[in-house]
C-alpha cells in the first residue's frame, strides 16, 4: 500500500502499462526529458527509451495523426495533449480520423489510442488552460470518454484504457494532479472500466458528478449531512458510454437529482444526464433534474474563476431548490 | 527548379536522363519476360485503368453511383508509382488513386462501393497494403508518417533484406500541399527520419483553384525547406514516374528518410462528377494536355519500336471492353449493406448505449415486415 498523488498514480499506471506491453508508446510535447509539464511521464523516457517515449514536434494534429499511423502498424499509442485548450488543432484528427477510421475501414481496423488531456479549472491559469471539452468528445461516435476523479481510479482506469481496443479520450482533472492523495494497493483487481459508481450513500437527493466536481459534491454532501440532509453522490467515471445504472437506481430512491460539472451548461453532459434520468425515473422524480455547471461564456479570468466554477454553495443551493420544488 | 524528369516524350520517343533510367525491378521482369514485356504490361495497366474509370463515370451518369472522382489523364502517374511498390510497402491513398489500387491487386469493383453507398472499403487494407481512401484533404499524410514510424520501430527499414525493408507511400494532390496536416507530416517525417514517400500528383487543379493559388514555387521545392530530398517528374510519362518512384521508395526503405515526388500531370476530367470544369479552365489548356496523353505516348512508342502490333492492340481493346462490361454488371449487383453494419463497425466493443439503439432498429425493421428480417439476422 502506497500513498500517491493523482500525478504519481497516473505515472505509475503508465509505467505498468508500458512494462506489460512493449507496443505501448507515448507521444507528446515535453513528455520526454522534462517528464511533461505536469510531470505525468516523469522518468519514463529514461527507463523505456526514446522509441517508447517520444517528444514530438509542436503540432497537436501531427501528434494525433502520427498516433493513428502507429496504431495501424500495431502499436498502442498514448498521446498527451499538453492542455485542454490546445486539443483543437487536433480536432479533425480526433473526430474524423480516430473516431471514424474503424467504421471507414468497414470494421477492419481497431484504433487502440488513448488521448490524455489535462482538463478543468481552478488552478489560476491563463486563458486556454482551464477548459472542459468533454461534451465535444462524448458527442462523437467512435470515441470513448473517461475521467477519473481520484488517484486510485487514475491508476487503474488509465491502464484499462490503454489495454482497451477502442480509442479513448482520457480526461485528467488537472487541479487534482498534485493536490489529491490516496492510498493505492497495486495488488488489488480493478473494477469494470465503463461503470459509474456510488461514492457516498444518501437518501434525500442524488448528486451526479465526474472528474474534478466529485470532490466538490462530496464536500457538499458532508456539509449537508451536518445540516441533517442526506445526499447520495455518483461518480460517473465514464461519459461515453454513459453508465447511468447507479444514477437511475439512486434517483429512483431519492426522487431528486442535481448534475454538477465545470463545462458550460448548454448542450453539455448534464443535459444528456438530465434527459436520460428523466426518461428512466419520470414517476419517481419529485423535482426536475437540475444542473450546476460552468456558465455559457469562455472560461473567465483566474481572479474570478471561483465565481464561475461549481462550488459547494451552488450545489447546496440547487439541492435546496430541488427539495423545495 | 529544372524541368520534370522525362524518359518518354509526348510523341513517344525514349530519351536519356543524366540521373534516372528506366530499369524494371526483378519481379516485374520475371513476370513479363523482358523490358518490352514490361512496357506492354504498363500500357495494358493504363488502358484498363482508363476503361474502368470511364465506366465508373458512366455509372455515375446512369445513377448507379452517387459520385465519382475520375483519374482520367493521371494513368501514368498512378501506374508508374503503383508498379514501383513492393509487396510489403503500404499506401495511404486519397479518393482518386484508382490506378495505384489496381496495382495493389484490388478488384476495381471494390473501389465503387463507397460511391454507391454499399461499402466503406471493398478490400482488406492490411492484406493489400492499401488503406481506406481519405476524403478529408491531407489528413492521411500524418497516418503514413505514423505508420512509417512504426516500421522504423519494427526494424523493418535499412536491413538490406529486400523482402523486409518497407516504405510507406502517402498520396495527395497539389491542393493538399496547402493543408496544415500535410505540412505537419513533412515536419514529423523529417524529424523522425521515417521511410515515407510523399507522392504528390500535381494535376494542376484543386476543384476550380489553379496550382498558382496553392504555391508560388514548384511543389517539389517545398521539400528543401523541410530538409529532405525531392524529385520532380513528368507524371504523364509512366517510365519516368516508375523510375523516380522506384528510386524514392528504395531511398526510404534503405533508411535514408523521407522523399517527396512531385508527378506533374493533369486532371483531364472533372474533379468529381458534380464538377463542371468548363466554368474555370479553357479548351486550349485541355487540348495542350491532351497532346501529352500518357497512354497515347507509350502506345506510339510501342508501335514505332515494333514492340506491339495491331493484333495486340485489338486484343487489348477487347479486354478493356470486357472489363467495362464486367464492372458495369458487378457494380449493379453490389448488395446493399445491412442497416446494422454501422452499429457493429463503430466500436470493437459495442457499448450498451449503442446496443440499445441497435435493438431499436432491429425492432423497427421487424415492424416493417418480413423483407427486412434477412438483413436483421
Amino acid at each position: 500500500m502506497t500513498t500517491l498523488t493523482m500525478a504519481k498514480a497516473l505515472n505509475a499506471g503508465l509505467r505498468r502499462a508500458m512494462e506489460g506491453d512493449d507496443k505501448v508508446v507515448l507521444l507528446g510535447e515535453d513528455i520526454g526529458r522534462l517528464g511533461g509539464v505536469f510531470r505525468i511521464t516523469e522518468g519514463l523516457q529514461k527507463d523505456f527509451g526514446e522509441n517508447r517515449v517520444l517528444d514530438t514536434p509542436l503540432a497537436e494534429s501531427g501528434i494525433v495523426g502520427t498516433a493513428i499511423g502507429l496504431a495501424l502498424r500495431g502499436y498502442r499509442p498514448v498521446v498527451e495533449i499538453q492542455f485542454d485548450g490546445f486539443v483543437y488543432p487536433a480536432y479533425d484528427q480526433i473526430v474524423c480520423q480516430v473516431a471514424k477510421l474503424r467504421t471507414r475501414s468497414g470494421g477492419r481496423h481497431a484504433l487502440p489510442i488513448v488521448i490524455r488531456i489535462p482538463y478543468g479549472g481552478g488552478i489560476g491559469a491563463v486563458e486556454h488552460h482551464s477548459e472542459s471539452p468533454e461534451a465535444q468528445f462524448a458527442h462523437t461516435p467512435g470515441l470513448k470518454v473517461l475521467t477519473p476523479s481520484n488517484p486510485v481510479d487514475g491508476y487503474w482506469m488509465l491502464q484499462q484504457a490503454i489495454a482497451h481496443d477502442d480509442p479513448v479520450v482520457f480526461l485528467e482533472p488537472k487541479r487534482l494532479y498534485h493536490s489529491m492523495k490516496a492510498e493505492l494497493d497495486p495488488a488489488l483487481e480493478p473494477g469494470p472500466l465503463f461503470a459509474s459508481r456510488v461514492v457516498r450513500q444518501g437518501t434525500d437527493a442524488t448528486l451526479i458528478a465526474y472528474g474534478p466536481t466529485v470532490q466538490t459534491c462530496l464536500a457538499a454532501a458532508e456539509q449537508a449531512a451536518e445540516e441533517g440532509r442526506s445526499l447520495e453522490v455518483i461518480d460517473l467515471r465514464t461519459l461515453s458510454p454513459l453508465d447511468l445504472g447507479p444514477a437511475v437506481a439512486s434517483v429512483t430512491k431519492t426522487g431528486r437529482a442535481v448534475v454538477v460539472h465545470e463545462a458550460h451548461r448548454s448542450f453539455g453532459v448534464g443535459a444528456e444526464v438530465a434527459a436520460a434520468v428523466t426518461e428512466h425515473c419520470f414517476y419517481a422524480l419529485e423535482a426536475p433534474v437540475l444542473r450546476v455547471c460552468g456558465y455559457d461564456t469562455p472560461y473567465p479570468l483566474s481572479r474570478v474563476e471561483h465565481e464561475w466554477l461549481p462550488t459547494v454553495d451552488r450545489v447546496l443551493d440547487a439541492v435546496d431548490r430541488a427539495v423545495a420544488f | 527548379m529544372s524541368d520534370p524528369i522525362q524518359l518518354l516524350t509526348a510523341d513517344g520517343t525514349r530519351v536519356e536522363h543524366p540521373d534516372v533510367a528506366f530499369t524494371p525491378d526483378a519481379a516485374l521482369l520475371a513476370q513479363h519476360g523482358d523490358e518490352a514485356g514490361v512496357l506492354k504490361a504498363l500500357l495494358r495497366d493504363m488502358s484498363l485503368l482508363r476503361r474502368f474509370d470511364v465506366e465508373a463515370t458512366a455509372l455515375q451518369r446512369h445513377g448507379e453511383l452517387g459520385l465519382w472522382p475520375p483519374s482520367l489523364g493521371q494513368e501514368a502517374a498512378q501506374i508508374g508509382a503503383g508498379r514501383a511498390l513492393a509487396r510489403q510497402d503500404h499506401v495511404f491513398p486519397t479518393y482518386r488513386e484508382h490506378g495505384i489500387a489496381w496495382c495493389r491487386g484490388i478488384d476495381p469493383v471494390g473501389l465503387l462501393g463507397l460511391f454507391r453507398g454499399t461499402d466503406h472499403v471493398g478490400w482488406d487494407p492490411v492484406e493489400k497494403g492499401y488503406e481506406p481512401v481519405t476524403i478529408v484533404i491531407g489528413a492521411h499524410a500524418l497516418h503514413a508518417v505514423g505508420y512509417a514510424l512504426g516500421v522504423v520501430h519494427d526494424g523493418a527499414v535499412g536491413t538490406g533484406d529486400a523482402a523486409r525493408d518497407t516504405a510507406v507511400m502517402a498520396c495527395f494532390g497539389d491542393g493538399a500541399t496547402s493543408q496544415g496536416d500535410v505540412n505537419e507530416a513533412f515536419v514529423f517525417a523529417a524529424s523522425y527520419h521515417v521511410p515515407v514517400v510523399f507522392f504528390v500528383q500535381n494535376n494542376h487543379w484543386a476543384i476550380s483553384e489553379p496550382l498558382a493559388r496553392q504555391t508560388r514555387i514548384p511543389i517539389a521545392q517545398r521539400a528543401d525547406g523541410f530538409g529532405f530530398p525531392s524529385y520532380r517528374v513528368d507524371g504523364n510519362d509512366v517510365l519516368a514516374t516508375y523510375a523516380v518512384v522506384r528510386r524514392a521508395l528504395e531511398h526510404a526503405r534503405s533508411g535514408q528518410g523521407p522523399v517527396l515526388v512531385e508527378a506533374v500531370t493533369y486532371r483531364m476530367g472533372a474533379h468529381t462528377t458534380t464538377d463542371d470544369p468548363t466554368r474555370y479552365r479553357t479548351d486550349d489548356e485541355l487540348e495542350s494536355w491532351r497532346r501529352r496523353d500518357p497512354i497515347d505516348r507509350l502506345a506510339a512508342h510501342l508501335r514505332a519500336e515494333g514492340i506491339a502490333d495491331d493484333a495486340w492492340f485489338t486484343a487489348l481493346d477487347a479486354e478493356a471492353e470486357e472489363l467495362g462490361a464486367d464492372i458495369r454488371a458487378r457494380c449493379k449487383a453490389l448488395p446493399d449493406p445491412s442497416p446494422l453494419a454501422s452499429f457493429d463497425e463503430t466500436y470493437v466493443e459495442l457499448t450498451p448505449t449503442l446496443a440499445a439503439q441497435r435493438a431499436e432498429v432491429v425492432e423497427l425493421m421487424d415492424l416493417d415486415g418480413a423483407e427486412h428480417e434477412e438483413v436483421a439476422r
